[in-house]
C-alpha cells in the first residue's frame, strides 16, 4: 500500500471516529436534559427519536405524492417538523404520566419502559411492521471525493454539522436564556427555586419536552444512516444512556466529553481489532472508569 | 372442545352419511368435499388425539407479529394464510376445512416455546406453521419431539440439525451458500473475500462454511482477507469499511441482518462503496429488506437465494397476483415468505398421501413428496426432511426488486450435515 494510500485511509478513519462521535452526541444530548437535568430515566428516548424517523418518511412519502419538485428542500423541513411532533408528544407523556411519579424514579423507568411498548405497537400498527425507507434528497446521498481514493460520507458531514447545531443551541438555551435560567435553578435547589417563584412544574414540563424534541431531530438525522421501523429506537437507547451516564448526569459538557471518548475507543478499536471485540474493549473501559468514578466523568454540584 | 367431539363413536358417522348430504346445506365446503371427508372418518385419520372433527382439521400458526422480529415474521405470517384460504377454497384435506390458532411468539424465545406447548398439548393442533429466527425453533424444537408435534419451518438456516418433528422448507447452508461462492468465483473471477456478518449463531455457521469453501474448494488462490462480526442492532461501519478498503476485496460476502442491515449498505453506499466499483455478494438481503434499506442504496449488489418476486413462470405469477389482490398492490414477497407458503401445501400433499393426519405417518411419509404448484418452481422434499431448491443469484435493481442472473442447472441435494465443512 503507498503512503498516499495510508494518508487517506488515516483521514477517513478520523472522520469515521468524528462522525461516530457526533451520532453518539446527538443521540445522548436529548436524554442529558431529561436525564441529566430532571433525574427522570426516560425508557422511551429511542421511541422519540423514531418519531422523527417516520416523519422524515412520512414527509418524503407525501413530498413524493404531492410535489415531487421539492424533493431537494423537503429534509430541513422535515426536521423542524421531527421537533415540533416529538416535542408535543414529550409535553403530552410529561403531563399524563411523567409528572405524577417525579418523586419515584424507579416507577418512572417501569411507566417510560411501558410508554415505549405502547409507542412501538403505535407505530407498527400506524407504519406496519416492516421497515421503510425515506427517499433521500440526491445531495445526501453519496460521498464527497476531494481526492481520488479519498471518500468522505456526506451523511456523515451532515449529521457532524446537524449535532454542531443543535449543541450550540442547546447550551446557549440553557446558559443565557430565562429558561435555562430555571432549568438550572431548579435542579440546584427544587423548594429553594420555587420559593423565589419559579414555576418548577411548568419547567419541567418544558424541558421533558424539549429533550424529546432534540430526540426527534436525532431520529430524523439517523434516516440517513440507519434504519427506519416500529423498532429502531431500541437500537439506540442502550448507547445513549452509556454516553450520559459515562459523562456523568447533569453535565452537558460530560455528556461532549463522554461521547468523544467513547467514540473514539469504539472506532480505533474496531479498526485494529474486530466489530464485537471493540465493543467488549469500549464496555470495558467504562465500567472500570464508572467503578473508579461513580459520578460519571464530570460531575456537577446538585443538591438532591 | 370435549373428546367426544373429536372422535365421535363410528355409528355417529355413519349416521351422518345415512342422514344425507342435503342434511348440511350450509356447510362451508362444497358437496363433494363432505363427501371425501366421510370416506376418511375421524376415527381413522386421527388415531392420535389430534383437534380433527368430520368437518375441521386445526392448525396452529406461532410467528413473531410483535416485537422486534415482526418486522420479518409478517411475510410469513401472510403467506401461510393465503396457502391456507386457497387450499380451504379448493375443498380442504381430506374434505376437512383448515382452522386456524393464531400465537404471538412476541420476538422472545420463552415465550416460543410456552405457546408451542399451549399449541401442541391444550390444542392438539394437527401441525404448526411458524418460527423465523433459529433461536426461536431451537427453543421449540424440544417440545416438538417430547409432544410429538410437526412444526414448517420457512426460514432459510445454517443447517446442522435435522429432526423427525420439522420440515424445513427453506434451504439449509450449504444450499445457499456454495452455490453462490462457485459462481463468484468462475463468472465473477473473485480471489479475495471479505466475510462481514451479524454476530450470532447463522452467520458465524454460514461463515465458516463460506470460508472452507473458499479455502478448500475454489481455484488455487482464492482466499479470505478478512472476516468480521458486528454485534446485532450495530448501526455503525464506518470504521468496516475503511478496513474493507484497506483489504481491497474482490467480494465482499455478506450476512447481515436487521437494523443492521440497513446502515451497512446506507453506509457503504455513503463511503462510496457502489456496485460500479466493488463486487458484493449477500445472503440475507431479501425484497423485504430492501424495502428498509431503499433500492437506490442496494442496487447492483448480488443476493443468492432460491426465490424472488421478480421469478418468471406460471405459479409465481398467479402466487404473486393472488397474494397482492389479498395484501395489498404494494405487498412485497421475499424469499422467506415464499418458502412459508410452501408449508401449508407440503403438509397437505403429505396428508392425502398417508390418508392420515397422524405426526408419525406424516414424518415418515414426507421424503418424497413433492409439489407442482409452488411459486419457486417445482419442490421436493428429502427424507432429511429439507428441500431439494434450486439456486438462484439476483441482482439488485433501483425499484427493490432483483432480476436473476444465474441459476443453479438442477436443484440441489440438501446437505443439513456437509463432510469437511464443520
Amino acid at each position: 500500500m503507498s503512503l498516499s494510500e495510508m494518508l487517506n485511509i488515516g483521514l477517513m478513519q478520523g472522520f469515521a471516529g468524528l462522525s461516530l462521535f457526533a451520532v453518539l452526541l446527538l443521540m445522548g444530548l436529548g436524554l442529558a436534559i431529561i436525564f441529566g437535568q430532571m433525574g427522570v430515566i426516560n425508557m422511551a428516548h429511542g421511541e422519540f427519536m423514531t418519531i422523527g424517523a417516520y416523519t422524515i418518511y412520512f414527509f418524503s412519502h407525501m413530498t413524493e405524492l404531492y410535489a415531487p419538485k421539492l424533493m431537494a428542500i423537503y429534509f430541513p423541513f422535515a426536521i423542524v417538523a421531527g421537533f415540533v411532533l416529538a416535542f408535543a408528544v414529550g409535553w403530552l407523556a410529561e403531563w399524563a404520566v411523567i409528572r405524577h411519579l417525579y418523586k419515584r424514579p424507579l416507577d418512572t423507568l417501569l411507566a417510560t419502559w411501558g410508554l415505549s411498548l405502547g409507542m412501538q405497537q403505535v407505530f407498527r400498527t400506524a407504519f406496519g411492521a416492516k421497515e421503510v425507507s425515506p427517499t433521500l434528497p440526491e445531495w445526501l446521498l453519496g460521498s464527497w471525493a476531494p481526492l481520488p481514493g479519498l471518500d468522505i460520507p456526506i451523511n456523515g458531514l451532515f449529521v457532524m454539522g446537524l449535532t454542531l447545531l443543535v449543541t450550540c443551541a442547546v447550551l446557549l438555551a440553557l446558559y443565557r436564556s430565562r429558561w435555562g435560567l430555571r432549568v438550572r435553578a431548579t435542579v440546584a435547589n427544587r423548594v429553594m427555586a420555587n420559593a423565589t417563584g419559579i414555576n418548577t412544574r411548568k419547567t419541567d414540563r418544558l424541558t421533558f419536552a424539549i429533550g424529546c424534541g432534540i430526540a426527534g431531530v436525532a431520529g430524523a438525522a439517523f434516516t440517513t444512516i440507519g434504519s427506519t421501523g416500529p423498532t429502531s429506537g431500541s437500537l439506540y437507547i442502550v448507547d445513549a444512556f452509556l454516553v450520559v451516564t459515562f459523562g456523568g448526569a447533569a453535565s452537558l459538557l460530560g455528556t461532549v466529553v463522554s461521547a468523544f471518548g467513547i467514540a473514539q475507543t469504539q472506532s480505533i478499536a474496531e479498526f485494529f481489532t474486530t466489530g464485537s471485540m471493540a465493543k467488549v474493549l469500549t464496555l470495558t473501559l467504562v465500567v472500570i472508569i464508572l467503578m473508579l468514578r461513580p459520578q460519571g466523568l464530570f460531575a456537577a454540584k446538585v443538591r438532591r | 372442545m370435549s373428546v367426544d367431539d373429536r372422535q365421535g363413536p363410528p355409528s355417529h358417522n355413519r349416521r351422518r352419511i345415512m342422514q344425507g348430504l342435503a342434511a348440511l346445506p350450509l356447510a362451508a365446503l362444497p358437496l363433494w368435499a363432505r363427501a371425501q371427508a366421510a370416506q376418511f372418518p375421524t376415527a381413522k385419520v386421527n388415531t392420535s388425539k389430534l383437534a380433527i372433527t368430520d368437518t375441521d382439521v386445526t392448525v396452529g400458526q406461532l410467528h413473531s407479529s410483535t416485537g422486534t422480529m415482526a418486522i420479518s415474521e409478517t411475510g410469513s405470517i401472510q403467506a401461510e394464510q393465503l396457502a391456507i384460504d386457497q387450499i380451504n377454497a379448493a375443498g380442504g384435506i381430506l374434505g376437512r376445512k383448515i382452522k386456524v390458532i393464531k400465537e404471538d411468539g412476541g420476538s422472545d424465545w420463552p415465550t416460543f416455546a410456552e405457546k408451542s406447548k399451549k399449541l401442541l398439548v391444550n390444542d392438539r393442533v394437527a401441525a404448526v406453521f411458524g418460527c423465523w429466527t433459529s433461536a426461536s425453533r431451537k427453543a421449540v424444537l424440544p417440545i416438538f419431539e417430547k409432544e410429538n408435534g410437526m412444526l414448517y419451518y420457512p426460514t432459510f438456516y445454517e443447517g446442522l440439525e435435522q429432526s423427525k418433528n420439522v420440515i424445513y422448507t427453506g434451504q439449509e447452508a450449504t444450499q445457499q451458500i456454495l452455490y453462490g461462492l462457485d459462481w463468484a468465483s468462475s463468472e465473477k473471477k473473485a480471489k479475495t473475500y471479505f466475510l462481514v456478518g451479524s454476530d450470532y449463531i447463522w452467520p458465524r455457521t454460514s461463515m465458516k462454511i463460506g470460508r472452507k469453501h473458499i479455502e478448500a474448494h475454489l481455484p488455487a488462490g482464492s482466499k479470505v482477507v478478512g472476516e468480521e462480526y458486528y454485534p446485532l442492532g450495530s448501526t455503525n461501519f464506518n470504521s468496516l469499511i475503511n478496513k474493507i478498503k484497506v483489504a481491497k476485496p474482490d467480494c465482499i460476502f455478506a450476512a447481515v441482518v436487521g437494523g443492521s442491515n440497513v446502515a451497512f449498505y446506507k453506509q457503504l453506499k455513503a463511503a462510496g462503496v457502489t456496485a460500479s466499483k466493488q463486487f458484493l455478494l449477500t445472503i440475507s438481503v431479501t425484497e423485504d429488506e430492501v424495502l428498509g434499506i431503499g433500492g437506490d442504496n442496494m442496487a447492483g449488489f448480488y443476493s443468492s437465494m432460491k426465490y424472488f418476486q421478480s421469478l418468471d413462470n406460471a405459479n409465481n405469477v398467479a402466487f404473486v397476483k393472488a397474494f397482492k389482490a389479498k395484501y395489498g398492490k404494494d405487498a412485497v414477497i421475499g424469499d422467506v415468505t415464499q418458502a412459508a407458503y410452501l408449508g401449508p401445501w407440503l403438509w397437505k400433499a403429505t396428508v392425502e398421501k398417508v390418508g392420515s393426519f397422524d405426526v408419525d405417518k406424516i414424518a415418515a411419509a414426507s421424503g418424497g413428496i413433492d409439489f407442482k404448484g409452488a411459486p419457486e418452481g417445482y419442490v421436493k422434499l428429502h427424507p432429511n426432511h429439507h428441500l431439494w431448491s434450486t439456486a438462484l443469484i439476483g441482482q439488485s435493481l433501483a425499484d427493490g426488486q432483483f432480476k436473476v442472473v444465474s441459476k443453479s442447472p438442477q436443484a440441489i441435494e440438501p446437505n443439513p450435515f456437509p463432510k469437511g465443512y464443520q
